[in-house]
């Protein structure tokens, strides 16, 4: 590729382009990011409910057998 | 677990990425030919050098599974190929968008660098119709397996088939003779290449703790709800019960 030398030369004006396809990159990357942030932070929310339930599940069974 | 350092890994992604764009508008001069259309190549060969890559590290997860039937390799392979394709299919946009600019056309058939990614790309979209389409899930693991390390390894063969093509007009960013980035061009690109790789392994990072956590939850769900637990759907995801 040859560098620009002089600054008489005309270029095309297709900066349109340029930023459309960073746009689609940006937006494409938030979109996801979005989706897994919401996706992980359910999860994991949902998690910690399931190992408080099975925790007392646990300590109710060896309380039963004591008994 | 996955989701260690994350944060700082998701800060060096953000700062490398945004530092390489910086660097790629501002400190690398104009191609002469192409003026600043140019610019998409900072974006658009980064995405798909770190996508090509991320296939054949898919391929390599997939042999470590063959090797020890640990079922964690068959989901990093999985997690691999499926961030390597929300890549190539950014590829396919960009580079869409930049043939317009450039040669008028949104693809150009007769362009074997095109073609090929196109063929790569269409090969590992059926990675997950093929893993959806067997059910018994140590089959899947291991087909899958076998599918990722026969793809993994088309993908260099590929690129060095294209690499020897007489004819082209796609540009050549590492060509040795008549060509070649400017010292300056290859500075921003090689962050801008880093930022993407970065980028990728932060993606990566994220899926792996995201399913690692899904994986955790069904497990648990199965302990505590007894016969109320819903019974295990069909999937292409790789699961625990495969290992």
């Amino acid at each position: 590729m040859t560098i620009l030398a002089a600054s008489d030369v005309t270029l095309p004006d297709n900066s349109g382009y340029v930023v459309a396809a960073y746009l689609v990159f940006l937006v494409l990357l938030l979109i996801y990011i979005a989706i897994m942030a919401t996706r992980l932070g359910r999860v994991e929310r949902e998690l910690s409910e399931l190992n408080e339930l099975a925790e007392k599940a646990e300590a109710a069974e060896r309380e039963r057998t004591a008994a | 677990m996955y989701g260690t350092r994350l944060r700082a890994l998701s800060i060096a992604t953000l700062i490398t990425l945004a530092g390489g764009f910086a660097l790629a508008a501002f400190y690398a001069p104009e191609d002469a030919d192409q003026g600043f259309m140019q610019k998409i190549l900072y974006l658009h060969v980064p995405l798909a050098i770190v996508a090509l890559c991320g296939f054949i590290f898919g391929g390599i997860c997939a042999i470590q599974h063959l090797r020890t039937a640990e079922f964690r390799w068959d989901l990093r392979s999985y997690v691999a190929i499926h961030i390597s394709l929300i890549f190539g299919a950014a590829v396919l946009i960009t580079g869409s968008i930049w043939a317009r600019a450039s040669w008028g056309h949104w693809w150009v058939w007769d362009e074997p660098t095109l073609v090929s990614f196109l063929i790569v790309f269409l090969l590992y979209a059926t990675y997950q119709p093929l893993r959806f389409s067997i059910e018994d899930r140590d089959k899947q693991a291991r087909y899958a397996s076998v599918f990722a390390i026969t793809a993994g390894a088309f993908v260099p063969l590929n690129f060095l088939a294209v690499r020897m093509a007489q004819s082209y007009t796609h540009p050549r960013v590492f060509a040795t003779a008549n060509g070649g980035l400017e010292p300056h061009m290859k500075v921003a690109f090689y962050v801008c290449l880093l930022g993407m790789a970065l980028l990728y392994v932060t993606l990566w990072k994220y899926e792996m703790a995201a399913k690692h956590t899904r994986m955790q939850l069904k497990t648990l769900r199965r302990r505590l709800g007894g016969d109320s637990a819903p019974a295990p759907r069909r999937s292409a995801q790789p699961t625990i019960e495969s290992a």
